[in-house]
C-alpha cells in the first residue's frame, strides 16, 4: 500500500517552525507528524527514481564546523532526494580560517542564497546565534554537548518502527551522557512520546543535574539489563580517561561495556541502538553491533527519511 | 555651589562657586565609591576609555572608581600606574584610583613591587579577571601588603574546576549543553583565603561574591574576628542563570562568577543585611561588540553596568527586599571603609528613588553595550552628579540618556 504524499504531508504552508534548534519544544503531536512524514518520505526513497520536488529551486547549505560523515552525507542525501541545491561548507579551507565570525559567515551564506543552514559546531547554542541572526531556516546537526534533534528524531522513529509504539517503553543510555547532544535529545524526545529514559553511567560521566520527568539515573548496568527495551551505548572517547573522568577504558569495559555477555542477559526483543561513530570494545563488543538485537544500519538509512521530513517541514514547497 | 530644595535635607553647600542648582525634591546622597570597574586603558581602549568609562560612572552616580589593573598591559609597574593617573587627571569625569596586580602580569607567580606601587598611589591589590591560583603567594601577598596596610583583592575561582565554563553549574546549564562553573569553584578559594587571612592577621577582601556557600564562610569567619571584606555586584542581586535560557545563548549574560541562582540570590541579600557583605561594587566590564557577537563559548565575560547598577538595586527596595539606607550605604560609606578612604566632602548624587526609565543602550556613556537589560524599565534613577563641586552629569539637561 502507498501512502499519498498529499494526503499525509503537512503542508508546507502551514510551516508553524522555523527552525529546528533543539527538541525539548516539540510537542508529542508535532514529533508524531515529523515521524509520519518521514515514513512518507521512506516510501520516496524506496522508488527506482528516488526524487522528490519538495525542495525544487531551495538552497540548502551544509554548514559543518566539526567533522562528520554520517551526518554530514545523510543531510546532503536528504536535501538531493528532495531535489534541493545542496552546497556543503566545511571550516577548513574558508573564510573561517582567516577569522571571519559565525555571524558574517551565516549572513555571507544567506546573501548566496540559501534558504536552510544546516550547522553542526562543537559550541552549544551556535545554531541559535545564526537562527537570530540569518535569514534563513536554520536545522541544528550538532551543537556542543547541548543537541542533536535530528539523531534522536531517528532514533524514535527506529524503535518505533521496530517496537511499534514509543509510549512505555524504557531506554537505557549508557555512558558519557554528560558530553553527548545526542542523550540530551533522546531524553526529551522520549520523554514526550511517554517513554521512560534511564542514563546509565560513573558519575563522573552523568548530567547531576539535568531533571526531567520521565528520566532517571543508575550507575549499575547489570541492575537494569532485564528491564530495558532499548540499550543504546554512547561513544566512549579516550580522552575522558586522560582527563580523569573515568580510571580506565579497561574499567569502563569491565562496567559499562555493552558485552556479548551482557546481550545475553537483555530480553531476547531488546533492541540495541548507538548513534555512532562506534568504539569497538570499548562501549560495544563487535559481535553486539552486528548481532539480531543490533538496529544500527536502520538508523543510519532512517536518518535521510527523518532529514527529508524536517527540511520538507521548514522549507518545503507542495508536491 | 548650594544645591536646594532637596528632599530629604538642609540645602548643601559645596566648594566654593556661585553656582545654584534646583535639587526639584530629589534625595542628596553623598556620590557612590565603586571598588571594582574595569576602564579598559591601557590596552582595550576599543572597549572602554578612562574619559568614556568615568562618564558612565558619572551617569550611574559613582563619583569615585577604583580600576582594576588587567589592562594591557596590566598595571604592575609604576610606570603603568602613573599613566593611568596621569590620563585620569587630564580626561576623567570622576575620581580614579586606580589598583595594581598583585603578581607581574598578573601570573599568579612573582609579587609586584607592591610597596613601591602603594606609594605611587595604587589604592588595593588584585590580580582580577584571575585568581591568585597560588596559596603560597597568595600568603606572601597578604603578609607583605599588609605590613603597610594595603588590602588584596582576590577574583575566587579554582580554575581546575572551572576549565571551559561559560555560565553557572546546574539545571539550566545542562539542559543547555553549556559547560558549567560550579559554586564549589568559588567556595573552595573563599574558604583558602580566609584562611590564610586569619594566619597571617592581614586583610583579604573577596571580589564578586556570587555563591550562597561564600556568604556562609564570610559570615563565619567575620564571627571568629577574621578581617575579611566583601563586596556584590548588582547583577548577582537580581539575575539568575535563567537569563542565559530566556536570551537564547545571549552573551550579554555572560559575566564572570556567571549569574547563579535565586537562593544565592536570597543568600547575598541577607549578607548584605547582616553585615556579611560590606559593598556593592559593580565589576562594570564593558565589551566591544564584536567581543559578544560570537558563540556563547567564545563571548568575553562581562556586563557593562555601571549606568544601570542604582536602578538595578533599586528593584530590590521596591520589592520590600532591602531598606533604601542600607543601600546608599553599601555604596558610599561600606566601600570606603572595604580601602581605607574617606567619604569626600565635595561629591553628592542626586537621585529619584521611583523614577521610571527604559535601559537604552545606545545613550549609554560607556562604550560598552553589553547589558540584558537594554529595553527593561528600572524604577530609581540618578539624575544629577556632582564630583569635586562640579556637575558632572546632569540628566535633565542630557536628553541623550532621558
Amino acid at each position: 500500500m502507498s501512502l499519498a504524499v498529499k494526503d499525509v504531508l503537512r503542508p508546507p504552508t502551514a510551516q508553524a517552525r522555523r527552525h529546528c534548534l533543539d527538541l525539548d519544544d516539540w510537542s508529542e503531536s508535532e514529533i508524531t507528524a515529523l515521524l509520519d512524514s518521514a515514513k512518507v518520505m521512506q516510501e520516496i526513497l524506496a522508488r527506482p527514481v528516488k526524487k522528490a520536488p519538495g525542495l525544487r529551486g531551495k538552497m540548502v547549505v551544509n554548514c559543518f564546523y566539526e567533522a562528520s560523515t554520517r551526518t554530514r552525507v545523510s543531510f546532503e542525501v536528504a536535501a538531493k532526494s528532495l531535489s534541493a541545491d545542496v552546497v556543503n561548507f566545511s571550516a577548513g579551507g574558508s573564510s573561517v580560517e582567516k577569522g571571519e565570525s559565525l555571524i558574517d559567515t551565516a549572513k555571507t551564506l544567506v546573501a548566496l542564497g540559501a534558504n536552510v543552514i544546516v550547522i553542526r559546531h562543537s559550541m552549544a547554542g551556535a545554531p541559535h546565534v545564526v537562527a537570530r541572526n540569518a535569514g534563513a531556516a536554520v536545522i541544528n546537526a550538532g551543537d556542543g554537548r547541548h543537541a542533536h534533534p535530528t539523531q534522536a528524531l531517528l532514533d524514535l522513529y527506529t524503535m518505533r518502527e521496530r517496537i511499534g509504539r514509543l509510549a512505555g517503553l524504557k531506554v537505557a543510555i549508557v555512558g558519557d551522557v554528560l558530553h553527548s547532544r545526542v542523550a540530551r535529545s533522546n531524553v526529551h524526545g522520549l520523554t514526550r512520546m511517554g517513554a521512560e529514559v534511564i542514563l546509565c553511567g560513573p558519575a563522573t560521566l552523568l548530567p547531576v543535574n539535568l531533571q526531567v520527568p520521565g528520566m532517571r539515573f543508575e550507575h549499575d548496568l547489570d541492575g537494569i539489563l532485564g528491564e530495558v527495551d532499548v540499550v543504546m551505548p554512547l561513544r566512549i572517547q579516550k580522552e575522558r580517561a586522560e582527563g580523569g573522568l573515568i580510571p580506565s577504558l579497561r574499567e569502563y569495559r569491565e562496567r559499562w561495556g555493552v558485552t556479548a555477555d551482557r546481550l545475553a542477559r537483555l530480553r531476547r526483543d531488546a533492541l540495541i541502538m548507538h548513534p555512532g561513530p562506534m568504539n569497538p570494545g570499548v562501549e560495544i563488543d563487535p559481535e553486539v553491533a552486528i548481532s539480531k538485537q543490533s538496529v544500527i544500519e536502520s538508523q543510519v538509512s532512517n536518518g535521510v527519511a527523518i532529514r527529508m521530513a524536517l527540511l520538507y517541514l521548514l522549507a518545503g514547497v507542495p508536491m | 555651589m548650594l544645591v536646594k530644595n532637596l528632599r530629604n535635607r538642609d540645602d548643601l553647600r559645596i566648594g566654593d562657586s556661585k553656582e545654584t542648582i534646583d535639587g526639584r525634591g530629589l534625595i542628596g546622597v553623598p556620590g557612590f565609591i565603586d571598588l571594582h570597574c574595569h576602564l579598559r586603558q591601557p590596552g582595550f581602549e576599543h572597549k572602554e576609555s578612562i574619559a568614556s568609562g568615568t562618564r558612565a560612572a558619572a551617569a550611574g552616580g559613582f563619583t569615585t572608581v577604583c580600576c582594576m589593573p588587567n589592562t594591557e598591559p596590566a598595571i604592575d609597574t609604576v610606570g603603568t600606574l602613573q599613566y593611568v593617573l596621569d590620563v585620569a587627571d587630564r580626561e576623567a569625569a570622576v575620581r580614579v584610583l586606580p589598583l595594581a596586580a598583585i603578581t607581574r602580569g598578573r601570573a599568579g607567580r612573582e609579587l609586584t613591587d607592591m610597596a613601591e606601587l602603594a606609594a605611587a598611589g595604587a589604592v588595593a591589590f588584585s590580580d582580577d579577571g584571575n585568581p591568585v591560583a597560588s596559596s603560597a603567594v597568595m600568603r606572601h601577598a597578604l603578609e607583605y601588603a599588609g605590613s603597610f596596610d594595603r588590602v588584596v583583592v582576590d577574583h575566587c575561582e579554582d580554575s581546575e574546576l572551572t576549565l571551559g565554563a561559560a555560565m553557572h553549574e546546574g539545571l539550566v546549564s545542562e539542559r543547555l549543553g553549556l559547560p558549567g562553573w560550579p559554586a564549589a569553584a568559588e567556595e573552595i578559594m573563599v574558604a583558602r583565603d580566609v584562611a590564610l587571612a586569619e594566619a597571617t592577621g592581614a586583610r583579604v577582601h573577596i571580589a564578586h561574591l556570587s555563591t550562597a556557600g561564600g556568604v556562609d564562610i564570610v559570615r563565619n569567619a567575620k564571627r571568629r574576628g577574621v578581617r575579611v571584606t566583601a563586596e556584590v555586584t548588582p547583577h548577582h542581586l537580581t539575575l539568575t542563570d535563567e537569563c542565559v535560557e530566556r536570551g537564547a545563548y545571549d552573551a550579554n549574560c555572560k559575566v564572570n562568577p556567571p549569574l547563579r541562582a535565586a537562593r544565592d540570590i536570597d543568600a547575598l541579600v541577607d549578607g548584605l543585611l547582616d553585615g556579611t557583605i560590606d559593598a556593592i561594587a559593580t565589576d562594570h566590564a564593558p565589551h566591544a561588540l564584536v567581543d559578544k557577537a560570537v558563540e556563547f563559548e567564545q563571548a568575553a565575560f562581562g556586563i557593562s553596568n555601571i549606568e544601570t547598577a542604582f536602578g538595578q538595586v533599586m528593584g530590590l527596595v521596591h520589592a520590600g527586599r532591602l531598606p533604601f539606607d542600607l543601600v546608599i550605604e553599601k555604596l558610599t560609606t561600606g566601600p570606603c571603609s572595604v580601602f581605607g578612604l574617606r567619604l569626600p566632602q565635595d561629591d553628592w548624587a542626586l537621585i529619584d528613588p521611583d523614577a521610571e526609565w527604559t535601559v537604552d543602550v545606545r545613550a549609554f556613556q560607556s562604550r560598552g553595550r553589553n547589558t540584558p537589560l537594554d529595553g527593561v524599565t528600572l524604577r530609581g534613577r540618578v539624575m544629577v552628579t556632582i564630583c569635586r563641586g562640579h556637575v558632572v552629569y546632569d540628566a535633565l539637561k542630557e536628553p541623550a540618556v532621558a
